[in-house]
């Protein structure tokens, strides 16, 4: 921490510019040598975190991808509330990748830069509030020396300082050349109390709403260059197929096509830096590169997984269950405690593959010379994408500038920069500054897809209905496939999370790993393993209680016990409070009317999870037909984050990550057969639509403290399991595989 | 070559007679409002105005344009930058996330609206679930399109354009 600390101090150094506004970020030094860099689209970009102009406009920086979360706005937030100016004069200015190089690597310029994991808001949470505490108090000092009062006895108003003892008030802009004269003390100034909050918890627009509605808003694929040309890449059909050889003589006809070469993928088995081997195709014009592939004759080495099949994979997971795999957690002694219950449930479940599918393909700017490498990217990650250039250019990072733009959805995708990597290989081979994209099926086939596995759960109940050993046994791809320096023994690792509930909540529990493989790449899909995970114990609990006698809500209740603070390892610790989620599914039934009685063939499901910090309940209420075509008639979901920082936000990711779960849990599935992926497009790839969601639909924000946590994952993983638990209340039908597709037809018309 | 109208102005195209009018506003207009996402026509991404009705873009040759009318995102305000009432609803709603489909849905909502002035959300279901969202805005934009039903009905009473 100390280090962090310390680099925080370091970025922290005010200055003036050379048109005389306040700006702190980057050290002194560079302020002298003009505006910084030149940035995307031209624009002059600033590694300011704040610029206060002499009309009292501020300017803040945003370090962060804004991948639709709303970081662009949160983080804003928690400068302007700090440093106390009004949120209308304040505008936002992307920051590009900032790292510096040490004696020993490389370090952040400003700040941790990188959204995945539900960190965005919570990792900065500290920092943006102390940037604008620092700034205002600077501000402060200023006007205290020009008033001769001391500092304490000034206080500020959004945009003035105000001095009790004087009477006087001095607007910020008049205050700019003295503060940044003023040096910058160690000691972090006092931040506010939660109680004195203006902008922070409040009802705020996204700061890009104008430029989203009338089609302004730049993202990646908006990049113009000069000289720009674009570049599709002809990718093999079969998984970790290469090209043997390829035609390329109708392709180079096409009006446009300028150029036509091979890419090197890595060897099937070691660790990504780009998917695969490919023909690249550059011309003048996206449609020229596309109808240069089109034109292309590629004869493709299938390589070593010609012969993978999704049936072949959900065999083999079959058979694995049937033997004994690692046992990766044993608490108490589950053997004697199953031989003595009274009721034994065993049930099996399967969780598909599935793909990311952002709205904006996956593209990439790259421009490399001798020298310098610059990349323009939608991502998660720009330090990866940093890494990736450097990897394929060989220059020093910093030699390599890497400019964020507006993301058209992440998902977890874009947490690889395999599209940057590939950008930067065709550029160093044509030497011309490139746009690679990807056209959809390049999207839907070629993904780090969320692994699927076979879940089998086994409970012991005793006499009294109360649960008293519990196995979860997986077979599946582990997400961690092919990363470089992972243990064959931490593969489970990615897939089962041992302090995840019902751990210490069964006193005789295990876990139980089966690593499956298939030539399908894997990756992080928002919440990763804990969507699987929470459909598979959800759906459970349900048919545990129906088994049982008891009431699923109930049992629940029950089981989660009173509010207390556990240990959890995972990520969103340090703790786990399962009265939190006690409170949201008693928020949920209640909303949901849970006990009133339904009409036949209209049913009531619920869930409810913990993870990267937050809380998400579900509640929805389900009409099943005679004929098994079913509809969600009503959804009331609830998210404990702590402290809401930007509820608008907080809002939408909970109604988004509800219609993600809808999706996934509708039809959502990537197969494979004779090694190739059997999906191209939203035709076969279907994402939910607007006539799948309910005009009733009640997202929650039930406030806990004054901290927030993550956001962006924890709304997802309770919502396939309070689907198929309502479909259940209503049809009497189970569904124990995703994606549900034409399973409760079936099941109805049988 | 093949001549039509964007957003009020003239233009000429006299690259391969093919080229969906998706990559004609992108790479060769710089209009990049308009979003490339399926090419396919089946998500609405890239949906415009040819001649006041909506149209995926990916799936228009150029070479069926000529003399026709093509209205994109970025022509939609009025010339004094009055926002329409679908733009005013979006914003009153906030309905974008990544905001990647944005484009598509307002222009698909403003031919709707035109067609079905006072709609159900049984009309909105029939009408606008060709256009997709990985986002899930879903909620915001049913509630926007009512809004906007609301501000055009609103606008008309007090005869304005």
């Amino acid at each position: 921490m100390d280090q962090i600390n310390r680099s925080r101090r370091q970025i922290l150094i005010a200055g003036a510019t050379l048109s005389g506004a306040l700006v702190m970020g980057v050290p002194a030094i560079r302020f002298a040598n003009a505006e910084i860099a030149e940035g995307t689209g031209g624009e002059r970009q600033i590694g300011f975190f704040v610029e206060i102009g002499r009309d009292g406009r501020v300017v803040i920086g945003s370090n962060q991808p804004e991948i639709g979360q709303g970081v662009r706005t949160a983080l804003p937030m928690l400068v302007a509330e700090e440093l106390d100016v009004e949120w209308s004069n304040v505008s936002i200015r992307q920051m590009p990748l900032g790292i510096v190089k040490t004696a020993d690597g490389y370090t952040w310029k400003y700040g941790g830069q990188g959204v995945g994991g539900s960190t965005g808001l919570t990792s900065n949470w500290d920092f943006m509030r102390e940037v604008g505490a620092t700034a205002r108090h600077q501000l402060i000092r200023a006007a205290a020396a020009r008033l001769n009062v001391p500092a304490e006895s000034c206080r500020t108003r959004p945009g003035y300082v105000l001095c009790d003892a004087t009477g006087g008030e001095i607007a910020y802009g008049d205050l700019i050349e003295d503060a940044a004269r003023l040096e910058i003390p160690e000691e972090v100034p006092p931040l506010k109390a939660m109680r004195d909050y203006r902008i922070v918890g409040t009802r705020r627009n996204t700061v890009d709403a104008r430029d989203l509605v009338t089609g302004k808003a730049k993202y990646g694929l908006d990049t113009a260059q000069p000289d720009m040309r674009y570049a599709v890449i002809a990718r093999s059909p079969t998984l970790n197929g290469k090209p043997r050889s390829f035609d390329d003589t109708a392709a180079r006809k096409v009006d446009g096509v300028l150029d036509v070469f091979e890419i090197q993928g890595p060897a099937p088995g070691d660790p990504y830096i780009i998917l695969a081997s490919g023909v690249a195709i550059v011309a003048t014009s996206t449609w020229a590169a596309i109808k240069g592939r089109e034109a292309l004759v590629v004869d493709w080495d299938a390589g070593p997984n010609a012969g993978d099949s999704s049936d072949k994979f959900w065999q083999q997971n079959e058979a694995m269950l049937e033997s004994t795999g690692q046992v990766v957690t044993d608490d108490g002694d589950f053997e004697t405690a199953m031989g003595s219950a009274d009721t034994i449930v065993e049930r099996r479940y399967q969780v598909p593959f599935v793909s990311h599918q952002p709205m904006e393909p996956q593209n990439c700017y790259a421009h490399v010379t001798n020298e310098h490498c610059h990349v323009i990217a939608p991502t998660q990650t720009p330090s990866g994408a940093s890494r990736a250039a450097a990897a394929v250019t060989g220059l020093p990072r910093e030699n390599i500038r890497v400019d964020m733009t507006r993301v058209g959805g992440g998902f977890g995708r874009r947490l690889s920069n395999d599209y940057v990597a590939e950008a930067t290989m065709i550029s160093k081979q044509s030497g011309l500054p490139i746009q690679l994209v990807w056209t959809r099926d390049d999207d839907v086939r070629n993904d780090f897809y969320r692994p699927g596995g076979l879940h089998e759960i086994r409970a012991g109940v005793d006499g009294e209905g109360a649960v008293t050993a519990w196995t979860q046994r997986l077979a599946s791809g582990s997400k961690h496939y092919r990363r470089p320096n992972v243990l064959d023994e931490n593969l489970w690792k990615a897939e089962l999370y041992p302090d995840d509930f019902p751990r210490r909540f069964v006193d005789n529990f295990r876990l139980e790993y089966f690593h499956n493989t298939i030539g399908l790449p894997r990756g992080s899909w928002r919440a990763p393993a804990h969507t699987a995970n929470a459909f598979v114990i959800q759906s459970f609990l349900d048919e545990l209680a129906h088994e049982t006698g008891q009431d699923p809500l109930q049992l629940r209740l029950q089981l989660l016990g009173e509010a207390r603070e556990l240990e959890y390892s995972g990520h969103g610790g340090p703790t786990f409070n399962p009265g939190r989620l006690t409170k949201l599914l008693k928020f949920i039934a209640e909303r949901i009317e849970y006990n009133k009685k339904r009409e036949p063939g209209r049913g009531i499901g619920i869930a409810a999870h913990f993870t990267f910090g937050g809380y998400a309940a579900h509640a929805m209420e389900v009409s099943v037909r005679a004929d098994g075509e079913f509809r969600i008639e009503r959804i009331v979901a609830a998210i404990d984050c702590g402290l809401a920082v930007h509820p608008n936000a907080v809002e939408a990711q909970l109604q988004g990550a509800t219609v993600d779960g809808i999706s996934t849990a509708l039809g959502q599935e990537i197969t494979v057969q004779d090694g190739q992926v059997q999906q191209s497009n939203f035709h076969d790839y279907p994402l939910a639509r607007i006539g799948n969601i309910p005009g009733v639909f009640e997202a929650h924000i039930l406030p806990y403290d004054d901290t927030p946590t993550g956001v962006g994952e924890i709304g997802i993983p309770p919502v396939a399991p309070a689907l198929t638990n309502a479909i259940f209340a209503a049809s009497g039908v189970r569904i124990r595989r995703l994606p549900i597709g034409d399973q409760l037809k079936e099941a109805m018309a049988g | 070559m093949i001549a039509f109208t964007v957003n009020g102005q003239r233009v000429e195209f006299d690259g391969a007679t093919d080229t969906p009018l998706l990559w004609v506003l992108r790479d060769h207009l710089r209009l990049t409002g308009t979003k490339f996402s399926c090419g396919l026509g089946l998500c609405g991404a890239c949906i415009v105005h040819v001649d006041g009705r909506a149209a995926v873009s990916c799936r228009v040759p150029v070479q069926s344009l000529s003399g026709r009318t093509v209205t994109t995102i970025e022509g939609l305000a009025g010339s004094e930058g009055n926002l329409h009432a679908v733009q005013q609803a979006w914003l009153e709603h906030d309905v974008a996330q990544c905001g990647y489909c944005q484009s598509g849905q307002v222009m698909a909502t403003v031919d709707f609206l035109d067609r079905y002035p006072q709609p159900t959300d049984a009309d909105i279901d029939a009408n606008m679930s060709s256009v997709l969202c990985r986002c899930g805005t879903y909620v915001r934009i049913r509630k926007a399109i009512h809004r906007a039903a609301e501000i055009a009905r609103a606008e008309g009473n007090h005869g304005s354009d």
